[in-house]
């Protein structure tokens, strides 16, 4: 992990169906992967809404990862097609609001895909390195300097 | 219902003051089912505000509500507080629900949200479609429902122009040839021979040609 990945946050947002089974899955493996990814259990990613991902961002994600199922395996049929569409939405709004797009993205995992979910964190990983800390947190640190004795 | 969709952020921000309390104002009728401006869209737009002003340092202070309609001085009543309290406010409403609001608030600058489109329906899931001119005189009855004056794109009353392609609009080949549908629809419903009459010229004073209008019912006044 280097030192940037300790200052920024990944909120992980995993389909119970698949890709929080394989970051089970990696776990058990004893797959390495970035430290700074939160990992929130959702029941499909269907279930997330435009809002959650801002929020996300509010409060003080650097980056946002959606992981859902293969397309055309979802459990509920058309979830993950659903959230696709939606982080596609959010995307633009980020981008309109001047934040970088990049730091949203949809991924697809299957339960098995352990190997894959762990590329995909160190991918997010390293995208939110090179763009950097979110321009919402870096004004907070830098408040937070500033009152520094 | 009336057909809104969103205002770009960059568009938002231009039209708001830096450094101000900000209420985004929804509306729960039309803007709502068109996924406009209801309480989801109040939420989200609130939330990219919200990133907006942290990002670019504006200095934003967002709050949120949605009131049932904003075109209507009875629901006006509920959100009197929350306004008194912001130094702007930005309506997600239709064009009539901003004024509404600004007739209200003498003092408080009321800003758009949205660019309020047309009166139409939802079609199908995400798709909205423009029905009704609100031309004043309704010809529909002669048409067999359906209007040549919005869905026909050069408003022909006595009959097609020629130009359709394959059951198209030449002038929108995204959508039916309002004349074709019209045709159709008369020897559906057996009235084909609605067609023979000649439609004279459209008064035209009807609708917003005329100036702006106004119903009065007498009936009903107090």
């Amino acid at each position: 992990m280097s030192s940037s990945d300790k200052e920024t946050t990944i909120v992980a947002f995993c389909c119970i169906y698949c890709a929080y089974a394989a970051a089970d899955l990696a776990g058990s493996m004893r797959l390495q992967y970035p430290s700074n990814v939160r990992i929130i259990r959702t029941p499909c990613t269907g279930r997330l809404e435009v809002e959650y991902f801002l929020r996300a961002f509010e409060n003080g994600a650097d980056g946002v990862l959606v992981a859902g199922c293969e397309e055309g395996s979802c459990h509920f049929k058309e979830g993950n097609l659903i959230a696709k569409r939606r982080v596609n939405y959010a995307r633009k709004l980020l981008a309109e609001s001047g934040l970088e797009a990049e730091r949203l993205k949809m991924v697809n995992v299957s339960a098995a895909g352990a190997r894959l979910f762990t590329g995909h964190v160190r991918e997010m990983a390293e995208t939110v390195q090179r763009l950097g800390p979110s321009p919402l947190n870096r004004a907070k640190t830098r408040v937070q300097q500033e009152i520094k004795p | 219902m009336i057909v809104a969709e969103r205002k770009s952020i960059p568009e938002l921000l231009d039209m708001l003051p830096n450094d101000s309390k900000i209420l985004v104002l929804g509306c729960g009728t039309c803007v709502t089912v068109c996924l406009a401006g209801g309480e989801r869209e109040v939420s989200i737009i609130s939330s990219a505000l919200r990133i907006a002003s942290k990002a670019r340092g504006l200095g934003y202070e967002v709050s949120e509500l949605t009131i049932e309609r904003q075109c209507d001085n009875v629901f006006i009543e509920q959100a009197i507080e929350a306004i008194e309290k912001v130094d702007v406010v930005l309506s997600l409403g239709c064009g009539a629900g901003v004024q509404a609001i600004a007739e209200r608030f003498l003092k408080k600058p009321v800003y758009a949200g949205l660019n309020t489109k047309f009166l139409g329906i939802l079609e199908e899931r995400g798709v909205w479609t423009e029905k009704c001119s609100q031309c004043g005189s309704c010809v529909l009855h002669e048409y067999g429902g359906i209007c040549p004056v919005t869905r026909c794109a050069k408003h022909l009353l006595n009959g097609p122009c020629g130009g359709s392609r394959e059951d198209r609009c030449e002038v929108r080949p995204d959508r039916p040839c309002a004349w074709q549908l019209i045709y159709h629809r008369l020897k559906n419903i057996g009235q084909l021979e609605r067609l023979e009459k000649i439609e004279p010229p459209k008064q035209w004073s009807a609708s917003l040609s005329g100036g702006p209008r106004v119903i009065i019912r007498e009936d009903h006044r107090i």
